[in-house]
């Protein structure tokens, strides 16, 4: 297996007096996917926020590309370059067109020429079909193209991997396919992704090893096969068992 | 689940209809009754001021068309100054003072909301001083720097006229006001724009710029434009400094003809600068409302 670029060993994370990360530990390989499973408010979005450095740890080490994030050297807006992040509720940008969104990142945080980029963002657009909605503002945009959209804005940067927050559960069910299908092909072409999901199928699917968290504990990870197969711990099972 | 309650679904058939009295007003009695109300009320008020015992002098010392029409203009050979261009002083204090307190206010509202630790003191004193402009009485303000200020002796400063003592004053009021609304506004774009922006590796300074700010203007503007036509209106307090603008122009008519007709005429001229951008304020919320409603 290629080499290991996100590490995440017993990370704590508190909220107050409320642990929401109780010693987590996995790891990451380039051109792999992950997926975390498990109940709301078992952990999975705070795991990823904090890998983003949206949230800082309270204990363990985070070491992506063998920096340690918690090293206070360590610039946030670098490493959020180079991890994309799509949120649950897309968050694009109201006031800016699509083409826009996708440029923004590029042009003002990377700060490469907008006529260089252009042409990039665009082939995204075509990418997911939405080339020419290029012009037109997000709120003309169905929930499925949003979030589609909001994927392109990230893939924009050429990030190193890919985090994704339940980027279906905001979604009508009728739309959660487009997206899904976006994110199997992104796997296809070796993206290195850490998605938080409920979709166990998709999970099962696309997913090198699948890790399933209760509580803020990560109870047990393996590839889809052993822990959609043949759990090993009860609470998988009965978790499993609610969401079939 | 089912359990023994005795709690089921009615099985009358309800009935629609208003009571009676209630059906009184509908239908083209409703509009009888509007326009009855209307005559009643506006009619009452306007024979209050024609029948009340001191009507008539009201009228004469405050609607005289002679008087107002001289208060308007003025009168050079009895040295009454012209209400009228008394009022271009509130207008051109308002617009200057309007364009330092839109940046002071939100440089203000940007230095409270910083967390470089560098501006540490500054996000201290930015909330002290909103604490202490937006507690003192403007009239106040006007009074201390327009009698302070020139009491320091400290040359330049010291050396200012009154109506830029007043121009300072409406400033360093309305400034405090105006950057809790930015920061209101700043504050009503979403978290996740924020989450988002950032998590794209732009700066703090530039998610401001290009994500939170252009997104707050919209909240922003009808609250800001509410403040300046109070502005438009605290210009009045120039006079308390000697300044001859509008109202100080017809306290001198007033003074010198016993007679209040330019009081009135001040107070229309602030009606005509002030409706266009209460109306124009007005109609934003109204807009702004109207998107909310069609895209919930």
């Amino acid at each position: 297996m290629s080499e290991v670029i996100l590490e995440i060993d017993a990370v704590v994370k508190r909220f107050g007096d409320n642990e929401v990360l109780r010693g987590i530990s996995l790891n990451l390989h380039r051109h792999e996917v992950v997926c975390l499973i498990g109940a709301s408010g078992s952990g999975k979005s705070t795991l990823l926020r904090c890998v983003n450095l949206l949230e800082t740890i309270d204990g363990g080490t985070i070491t992506l590309f063998g920096q340690s994030l918690t090293d206070v050297r360590i610039d946030p807006d670098k490493v959020r370059r180079h991890t994309g992040m799509v949120f649950q509720s897309f968050n694009l940008f109201p006031h800016l067109s699509v083409l826009e969104n996708v440029l923004v990142g590029p042009v003002r945080a990377l700060k490469r020429k907008r006529s260089d980029v252009i042409d990039e963002a665009l082939q995204l657009l075509e990418r997911i079909g939405l080339r020419n909605r290029a012009d037109e503002y997000p709120d003309r945009l169905s929930g499925g193209q949003q979030q589609r959209v909001a994927i392109v804005r990230s893939l924009a940067m050429r990030p190193a991997l890919l985090l994704l927050d339940e980027v279906t559960s905001a979604l009508d069910p009728s739309l959660v396919g487009e997206v899904l299908d976006l994110l199997r092909d992104l796997a296809h072409t070796g993206t290195t992704m850490l998605i938080a999901t409920h979709e166990m199928n998709f999970a099962r699917d696309v997913a090198q090893k699948v890790a399933y968290l209760d509580g803020g504990i990560l109870v047990e990870q393996g590839t889809p096969e052993e822990i959609f197969s043949n759990p090993q711990h009860e609470s998988t099972r009965l978790f499993l068992e609610r969401v079939r | 689940m089912v359990d023994d309650t005795d709690i089921t679904l009615s099985d009358e058939t309800p009935s629609f209809f208003a009571p009676r009295r209630k059906q009184f007003l509908l239908g083209r009695r409703a509009v009888v009754a509007s326009v009855v109300s209307t005559t009643l009320i506006i009619g009452g008020l306007v024979a209050a001021f024609y029948l009340a015992p001191g009507g008539a002098i009201v009228r004469h010392d405050f609607f005289n068309p002679h008087d107002m029409w001289e208060s308007l203009v003025g009168n050079r050979h009895k040295s009454l100054n012209s209400v009228g261009l008394g009022l271009l002083i509130n207008i051109r204090v308002f617009l200057i003072a309007e364009v330092f307190i839109l940046t002071f206010g939100l440089t203000l509202a940007w230095t409270r909301m910083t967390k470089s630790p560098v501006l540490m003191p500054f996000r201290i004193l930015a909330v002290i001083y909103s604490d202490i402009f937006r507690g003192i009485p403007v009239l106040l303000v006007f009074l201390l720097i327009g009698y302070g200020v020139p009491g320091l002796q400290l040359g330049f400063i010291s050396n200012q006229s009154p109506e830029v003592y007043s121009c300072v004053a409406l400033i360093l009021t309305y400034s405090a006001y105006v950057a809790e609304v930015f920061r209101a506004g700043i504050f009503s774009v979403p978290h996740g724009q924020i989450l988002a922006a950032r998590s794209l590796g732009l700066t703090n300074a530039t998610t401001m710029r290009r994500v939170i700010l252009p997104q707050a203007v919209r909240t922003v503007v009808p609250p800001l434009l509410n403040d300046f036509i109070s502005l438009q209106k605290d210009t009045a307090l120039l006079s308390v400094l000697g300044v001859i603008e509008a109202v100080q122009a017809g306290t001198i008519f007033q003074d010198a003809k016993f007679n209040s007709s330019g009081l009135v005429v001040a107070s229309i001229l602030f009606l005509v600068m002030t409706i266009p951008l209460t109306r124009v304020t007005d109609g934003l919320i109204a807009r702004d409302r109207n998107r909310r409603l069609a895209s919930s």
